[in-house]
């Protein structure tokens, strides 16, 4: 039976805790509203993209020399695995569907006699994969869009890949991360950047782009256009993944911040009844003393 | 509306631009186009330069991109830029201060590039690309920086 003492002091320790969580949880919903509307901003531009990627992806991706960046390599014997996490933990399970996905991943890659490397963004990826793929992780990146994501940013990651490709170190590109649903639901997606997967045209876009011309010409767009996609979509990506962040650390917040409170109910019924017992015993202590008199 | 184009001026980070407009003039990578309603379809690469917006007669806007890619249909005109501001937001000061720089730092990366070799020269020349077309787009800005000053 612990101590009157004992129990104030843990009631005031978990009503602290609750109030840490509490805080958590409130600067994650603002850090949420802002990445969502940064992520609703950035959809044009990769809408507008898309579609003129598949009118000329379509029409380009059957000729011989297609740019590699549509076509690949030929081979698919080395995967680079771009796997994105966050800087920061109490998020509840972010960081872990992502690596649990990584993981599966890279078993099914391996087990398929498929080399497999990895670039991990954020810290948390970094240092839970560095426990079992040391010699896999080619590079990591953490720090990335600490304050707000700039486009620079996933430029820059972008070239690093592109560089990458060009030097034949690897044949296919996947990243993993988790893709906004809402500020409880986040989907884990792995998305392949290279070679780079035109979405299905639909039989409306089809008919809606008709013959577009071309300035200077179709290959010349094709190529310039390419790696400012992957930029694009590494870009939308990082920004759901930014998104995914908070909502998931305000969930995960706010069930700390319920399970402080009923902690806290408990405590203090349990030092309500001890102190009732406390004075019940120093009742019984005193009137059977004056009655032994 | 048939009589006027929707222009869209998209950087990656928002949509910066969305209007109804008479008529826009983009520097496309062959020279400049200007896209009326029911312009025919065409997607072109766009260079550093200035995009002018029309009102009428009247230029209502000008707007420098550092370059990206645009988009036309006979009822719109999208640009994709990577990087955009309004001509009025450059001077000239600022821009040839931003040159000088990069020109020296353009100086020591091709020393540089001249001493090392494997991996290392590879990670100069990179930046000394990068720099060379910083470069042409700061030339890019002095250009419609004079022409604006000469009308």
């Amino acid at each position: 039976m612990p101590s009157l003492k004992d129990l104030r002091v843990r009631i005031r320790s978990v009503k602290s805790t609750q109030k840490i969580t509490a805080a958590m949880k409130m600067v994650a919903a603002s850090r949420l509203r802002r990445a969502q509307e940064q992520a609703e901003a950035a959809r044009p531009y990769a809408q507008r993209m898309d579609r003129m990627l598949s009118s000329l992806a379509g029409k380009l991706a059957g000729m011989p020399g297609a740019p590699p960046l549509l076509a690949g390599t030929g081979k698919d014997t080395v995967h680079l695995l771009v796997v994105a996490t966050s800087d920061r933990g109490l998020a509840g399970g972010f960081n872990g569907t992502i690596l649990r996905e990584a993981r599966r991943n890279i078993r099914e890659l391996q087990a398929a006699g498929k080399t497999v490397k990895i670039l991990t963004i954020g810290r948390k990826g970094r240092d839970s994969l560095r426990r079992d793929y040391a010699k896999l992780i080619g590079d990591s990146l953490t720090e990335v869009g600490r304050k707000r994501l700039a486009f620079v940013e996933a430029k820059e990651i972008a070239d690093k890949i592109l560089a990458m490709y060009q030097a034949g170190s690897f044949d296919v590109c996947t990243i993993v991360y988790n893709r906004f649903k809402s500020a409880i639901s986040q989907i884990v997606t792995l998305q392949q950047l290279i070679p780079f997967a035109p979405p299905a045209s639909t039989p409306e876009t089809a008919a809606g782009t008709g013959v577009y011309e071309f300035e200077p010409s179709e290959e010349e767009i094709l190529t310039a256009l390419l790696p400012s996609n992957l930029a694009v979509q590494i870009f939308t990506a990082l920004l759901e993944n930014g998104a995914s962040e908070q909502g998931a650390r305000m969930t995960a917040m706010d069930n700390a911040t319920r399970n402080a409170g009923e902690m806290i109910d408990r405590l203090t019924i349990n030092y309500n009844r001890t102190r009732q017992a406390v004075i019940t015993k120093e009742l019984i202590e005193i009137i059977s003393g004056a009655e032994a008199l | 509306m048939a009589d006027k184009v929707q222009f869209e001026l998209v950087s990656p980070e928002k949509l910066l631009l969305s209007e109804a407009v008479d008529m826009v003039v983009v520097p496309g990578a062959d020279g400049n186009f200007g896209v009326l309603p029911g312009h025919s379809l065409l997607i072109s690469t766009v260079r550093p330069g200035v995009i002018d917006v029309y009102e009428g007669n009247q230029i209502s806007e000008q707007i420098f991109v550092s370059g990206g890619f645009a988009e036309v249909t006979p009822e719109r005109c999208t640009v994709l830029a990577d990087e955009a501001m309004p001509l009025s937001a450059l001077d000239s000061a600022t821009v040839e201060a931003e040159m000088r720089n990069l020109e020296a730092a353009l100086a020591n990366l091709r020393e540089r590039s001249g001493r090392l070799s494997g991996d290392e020269r590879e990670a100069v020349l990179t930046e000394l690309r990068a720099t060379e077309s910083k470069l042409d787009v700061g030339q890019a800005k002095l250009a419609a920086l004079r022409t604006t000053t000469a009308h």
